[in-house]
């Protein structure tokens, strides 16, 4: 009864009209990337949702590893120097 | 606290140390209610239960455009045949959005597909009854949506990070869905008598079934229990029908219609809707296969399977000599 | 859990929950709109509206029939949306054309009978399988994108407006059938066969699209005469054709009178589902 479908899955990338970068939306399959994107565009975008979408083969993402988040994601920790809020000294200075 | 894996599984082998710190992780981001996501490590027994909870949600949602479909061609105004069709629509939509979630837990779509069609995998029993008027569209959107949404709000909090996301944008588009069919039903209880006939009677077959979509009673549902714990599941199916009794006891008297419930009174001391008993026979034989449209309903997705098997090998092979002659 | 926090959980995705019905749908004309707002046309823009409505009525009515019985689920929201979209047509120029006579988009979809209805016949044709859908939205999705274009430049600013917005969404709707005639031809025997048969089946009802009637004659600057659009239609259907590994078929053409009420014999089916239940109640609202 089961027949592969041999149609990839592909992560969908949605932008808003008033979002500033990409937002993981979802994955769906299509046979190719043209195909992908049509799909994305009529699963995702039906309620004026999104004015640019990406789509990106699953396989072809490479992410961090999670049980390595530790050490990975380490270096930030600690280093408040970075932020603004470290610098108690120019508070109330304007334009600073 | 979580079982452990191995507790789960019945395995007797000693956890590793590595297992246990994935536990103990585990355990830190359900107890935190945080987000599980899918490349985190997670027991076996919860990706399983997760797997089977989502994409039984996922199948229902395929398996529910049926009896609404089966109306759009004779949807009574150009209008409403548009509201039909947006909704059936959403409803493949939100399948999709199920089914990949339901990936990201490491089972193919091909393969929860195939447990669909080949009836090893459970759906809301709900649309295994027929769709038999107009009015039916009404009290599927008024009732039964009405019950899924009472179900699927709480998941938006889930812990499986992909699942409680798929539910946001669940949510969100459902909230049209019964409006929609409230107001068909608010349409019909204005119109002529035959109308209200019509939407009365489908009340009175769609009441008892959506109260029944939340679950068996509390004492008899044991997997509940892991399922909270592991917050999948947030309310008890009794809390969570009780809610609902309460929202469409209000909404009725807007219809000038009746709920088929003499009993049904909210009791002041104990702070509960007290409503009929409900046939549990007839909802187990239903699950099992006996209801009135299961054969209908499982055999139009094989034949749809069947009749596009060309179409999406053609696909395929198409997009096989793209690649091949990108290569070249 | 008390009932309490029940309804506080509950309530704290209201915001989510009403998002749904916050989204605007945009400023697009909508049939509300020109219900409203709309000047009746004269009876014979009424009587040319009347014709595009019946198209995109009847094509919608065939293609909504796929929603649940699509090859992938993906299509299921494709096809559904391309429905939509022409259904939306339909409505703008039913409500439009009903104006001239005191009555609603409803009153003639549901309570005209077979012979007052003005499509073409290839809009009437059964889906069959895939391919034949695909095949006919080839054929007139080409033919409607032509067509719209040059009706966003009518005299006439209602139908000028509906084909501005109609236009963008043909464009669309003539991608996904170029998509899959491309990829049915190419991909495997079994559906260049299929294709090849689906071409069989449909052709004979192109030319229809392109006569001009007395209505077009009658109605110069505000509708657009068919027969100009054929080179155009014949160049893009014959390059993706060519694409797709597929050839015009050899077949005669359909002796096919759809403007004056002369139909095919699949209409009256249609006609008969799509209106049964209006009917059994005359003079309701739903």
């Amino acid at each position: 009864m089961s027949q592969q479908n041999n149609w990839p899955l592909w992560e969908v990338f949605v932008r808003s009209s008033r979002g500033l970068s990409h937002v993981h939306a979802g994955s769906l399959h299509a046979p190719d990337a043209q195909m992908a994107v049509r799909n994305a565009r009529d699963l995702y975008t039906r309620r004026n949702e999104g004015v640019s979408l990406w789509v990106v083969k699953s396989n072809d993402i490479i992410s961090s590893d999670p049980d390595e988040k530790d050490s990975f994601f380490e270096s930030p920790q600690g280093k408040d120097y970075r932020h603004a809020t470290y610098y108690k000294a120019s508070e109330g200075v304007k334009h600073l | 606290m979580a079982p452990s894996a191995s507790q789960e599984s019945g395995l007797s082998a000693v956890p590793s140390y590595e297992e246990e710190q994935s536990q103990a992780r585990f355990d830190a981001l359900i107890g935190k209610d945080s987000r599980v996501e899918p490349r985190d490590w997670m027991p076996e027994a919860y990706r399983k239960t997760l797997t089977r909870q989502v994409s039984q949600h996922a199948h229902s949602e395929i398996i529910g455009m049926q009896p609404e479909a089966n109306w759009i061609t004779r949807a009574p105004s150009l209008k409403r045949k548009s509201i039909l069709m947006a909704k059936v629509q959403d409803e493949a939509g939100h399948g999709l959005y199920l089914y990949s979630a339901a990936e990201t837990l490491g089972t193919s779509r091909d393969e929860l597909n195939d447990q669909l069609l080949t009836g090893r995998a459970k759906y809301s029993s709900i649309f295994n009854y027929t769709a038999r008027s107009w009015a039916d569209m009404g009290a599927i959107g008024w009732l039964v949506d009405g019950a899924a949404i009472a179900n699927q709000v709480p998941l938006c909090r889930a812990s499986y990070g992909p699942y409680g996301r798929a539910m946001v944008r669940i949510c969100k588009e459902e909230s049209f869905h019964q409006r929609q069919g409230f107001e068909i039903l608010l349409a019909l209880s204005r119109g002529t008598e035959a109308q209200k006939k019509m939407a009365q009677d489908a009340i009175n077959r769609f009441y008892e079934p959506s109260l029944m979509m939340f679950g068996p009673p509390d004492d008899q549902s044991p997997n509940s229990q892991q399922s909270m714990a592991w917050n999948i599941k947030r309310f008890s199916n009794d809390e969570l029908r009780q809610r609902f009794v309460g929202m469409i006891a209000e909404q009725v008297k807007v219809l000038g219609m009746t709920l088929p419930d003499p009993e049904l009174h909210f009791d002041e001391e104990k702070k509960q809707w007290i409503h009929k008993d409900l046939n549990w026979d007839e909802f187990m034989n239903v699950i099992k296969g006996n209801g009135p449209a299961n054969s209908q309903r499982l055999e139009r997705r094989r034949e749809a399977h069947r009749e596009g098997a060309w179409v999406r090998e053609a696909a395929s092979a198409y997009a096989a000599k793209q690649a091949q002659s990108e290569v070249a | 859990m008390k009932h309490e926090e029940l309804d506080a959980e509950l309530d704290s995705f209201g915001d989510a929950l009403a998002s749904a019905t916050r989204v605007t749908p945009g400023n697009a004309l909508r049939p509300e709109d020109i219900a409203v707002n709309g000047q009746a046309p004269s009876e014979q823009v009424a009587k040319y509206a009347l014709t595009l409505g019946d198209d995109s009525l009847i094509l919608a009515q065939r293609l909504a029939h796929w929603i649940s019985r699509a090859p992938e689920l993906e299509e299921d929201v494709a096809l559904g949306n391309i429905a939509l979209d022409i259904l939306g047509h339909a409505r703008s120029f039913l409500t439009y054309a009903s104006l001239a006579w005191g009555k609603t988009e409803d009153d003639l979809a549901y309570w005209r009978e077979e012979e007052e209805f003005t499509s073409l016949w290839i809009v009437e044709q059964p889906n069959g399988h895939f391919g034949v859908t695909i095949i006919r939205q080839l054929i007139v999705s080409i033919f409607q994108h032509l067509l719209y274009r040059e009706l966003t430049a009518s005299t006439d600013e209602t139908l000028a407006a509906i084909a501005a917005k109609a236009v963008k969404e043909v464009d669309y709707h003539r991608d996904h059938a170029t998509a899959w005639t491309i990829r049915l031809g190419q991909g495997t025997e079994e559906s260049a066969e299929k294709m090849r048969h689906a071409l069989e089946i449909l052709w004979p009802y192109v030319d229809e699209m392109f006569r001009d009637e007395q209505i077009h004659q009658d109605l110069e600057g505000v509708a657009v005469l068919p027969s100009t659009l054929r080179q155009a239609w014949d160049e893009q259907i014959g390059a993706v054709l060519t694409e797709a590994g597929l050839q015009i078929p050899a077949t005669g053409q359909a002796m096919a009178h759809g403007r004056i009420g002369e139909h095919s014999e699949h209409l009256g089916y249609l006609l008969a589902e799509m209106q049964v239940l209006a009917r059994k109640h005359p003079g309701a609202t739903w």
